[in-house]
């Protein structure tokens, strides 16, 4: 079985590479956005610069999550290819595992090109310990936005799925505080941030870079969050696998 | 002694929603056969192989594989299925699509063999999206073979292929089953069916029509077409169905030969004859409205 997860991981990261769309979309809005609004104004104070590329790099996982993973699930949901798969002897797992680690690797990815603007460029530092738990941090801060990809990706058609995830995608970002520090921006977004998934997200990612204490109520809203995107998720699964499959 | 039965429905009956896709189908598929079904689209086919490879599960009734269930994936390691060539991976290499399929099987062919064998052995690094449609269609019928199966389902295995590959592909599935394979594959062409197979299953909304060598079964499909102009249908023998249209008299029959005859022994009066074949689609219809008449 962990045979059959690789190989299906080892082909869909390859057919990734070949049309390498999503890839560069997920790295090049971030790295966009940090030459544009962190190098420029946070770029020569160390501990703002360390933590808005920590908010870039996540504004980058979650295009991978939520964009790309539901626009791969929309599109191979209605290809052939898909039932040819279920008919070769492996259960759902391998490609379901191989989706997830695909989109993991495509998110490592897109944060090179943040991280090596915040190393050349800013002022930001960062101890080798404290850039693993960053990565680690970064993986778990996605596994809402993967859910939620997954949801809008069982659940609707590809055109609907790149419509939505992108409408989603960038309130989601600005209201965690993401792009501009929260300091920054209205009252009223201020009073929403903690509720949103990315706040715990990037609350999570600043503990690890750089030891700062995360919010209760963010990080409550951020668990509250992976049960409901996983909920949402399993219900569209089983109802797609019941129109296909049963 | 009979052979072992490989693939077996039993009373398999499948709904999709109000629609009676497979009507209590019961069929044994045993090892070594070199089985055809035949019928026109929409008739079931589809839906019967969909319940033997385990992507659907019968609504009542029961689907067996190698005596298991065909939803458990160890049960499907001796089966091989051709994909639908419209759907490969466009970015894969002819090459990887082969080694990707293959890695999920215990037993597997060498790729270059494999694709040797359907004549695509110069093609392992070209991309999919890069290959024309006749050469998808015989990538799709290799991937079929990809994990040494002992029961093959091929849907459509020649559609879109030129005579040359389509002569090519028929020398491989008899090769497959000469060396003791058994394989079921659908058509909708009868010449298809009779250059390969040895017995034919035809289906037909939902239900088996005929069962049978490929005489029986032409000899059941083989239906003529005897018009001419008259003013009443004649009390003629072996008449299927007959119908008046514009003063024309139209009778399907499988006999024309002695149809004519008795037309013109019973001195009725008719004009400009015409006896022509039916097509398998006029055919179908008639067997089925036999097969309604009776209920």
């Amino acid at each position: 079985m962990f045979d059959l997860i690789l190989v299906h991981t080892r082909y869909q990261f390859l057919e990734q590479l070949r049309v390498p769309i999503a890839l560069v979309a997920s790295a090049f809005f971030p790295a966009a956005a940090m030459l544009a609004l962190v190098v420029p104004f946070a770029g020569s104070d160390p501990a703002s610069a360390t933590s808005a590329t920590a908010g870039m790099m996540l504004f980058g996982a979650m295009s991978a999550a939520l964009i790309g993973l539901s626009i791969n699930v929309a599109q191979d949901r209605e290809q052939p290819w898909d039932p040819y798969l279920r008919t070769l002897p492996a259960g759902p797992l391998p490609r379901f595992a191989g989706r997830i680690l695909t989109t993991m690797a495509g998110m490592l990815l897109s944060v090179v090109p943040v991280l090596l603007i915040s190393a050349f460029l800013t002022a930001a530092a960062i101890s080798p310990l404290r850039l693993a738990l960053g990565i680690g941090a970064l993986l778990v801060g996605s596994v809402p936005f993967m859910l939620l990809g997954l949801f809008i990706g069982y659940a609707a058609s590809p055109k609907a799925a790149i419509a939505v995830s992108q409408v989603a995608y960038f309130p989601i970002a600005a209201l965690g505080g993401l792009l501009v520090p929260l300091e920054v921006m209205p009252g009223f977004v201020q009073s929403l941030a903690p509720f949103v998934p990315s706040r715990g997200a990037i609350e999570l990612m600043w503990a690890a870079v750089a030891g700062r204490t995360p919010s209760p109520v963010s990080l409550a809203a951020f668990a509250g969050w992976i049960v409901l995107a996983a909920a949402a998720a399993a219900w569209a699964y089983r109802r797609d696998e019941g129109r296909r499959f049963s | 002694m009979n052979p072992p039965v490989l693939a077996r429905a039993i009373e398999a009956t499948r709904r999709y929603g109000d629609v009676l896709a497979l009507d209590r189908v019961s069929l044994d598929i045993g090892a070594g056969e070199l089985v055809g079904l035949l019928g026109p689209n929409g008739a079931g086919k589809s839906t019967l192989m969909n319940l033997l490879v385990g992507l659907r599960r019968p609504t009542s009734g029961t689907v067996e594989l190698f005596g298991g269930s065909p939803s458990d994936p160890a049960v499907r390691r001796g089966i091989g299925v051709t994909p639908q060539e419209t759907g490969l991976p466009e970015s894969l290499r002819v090459g990887e699509i082969v080694d990707f399929v293959s890695a999920h099987f215990p037993e597997r062919y060498g790729t270059a063999e494999l694709l040797a064998r359907v004549g695509l052995g110069d093609l392992v690094r070209r991309q999919v999206g890069g290959l024309s449609g006749g050469q998808r269609r015989r990538l799709a019928v290799a991937l079929a073979f990809a994990g040494r199966p002992r029961l093959v389902f091929l849907d459509e295995p020649t559609t879109g292929l030129d005579v040359e590959a389509r002569r090519t592909l028929w020398e491989g599935i008899r090769s497959f089953h000469a060396d003791g394979g058994t394989v079921v594959l659908t058509s909708h062409y009868l010449e298809e069916i009779e250059a390969l197979a040895q017995r034919v299953v035809v289906i037909g909304r939902g239900r088996v029509l005929a069962d049978g060598t490929v005489r029986e079964v032409r000899d059941v499909v083989g239906v003529r077409r005897v018009s001419f102009a008259a003013p009443a249908v004649p009390d003629l023998p072996g008449i299927l169905r007959s119908s008046v249209e514009d003063g024309r008299v139209h009778l399907l029959t499988t006999d024309s030969d002695l149809l004519v005859t008795e037309l013109v022994r019973a001195g009725t009066a008719f004009a400009d004859l015409e006896v022509r074949p039916t097509s398998l689609e006029e055919a179908f219809i008639t067997i089925t409205s036999e097969e309604e008449a009776r209920v």
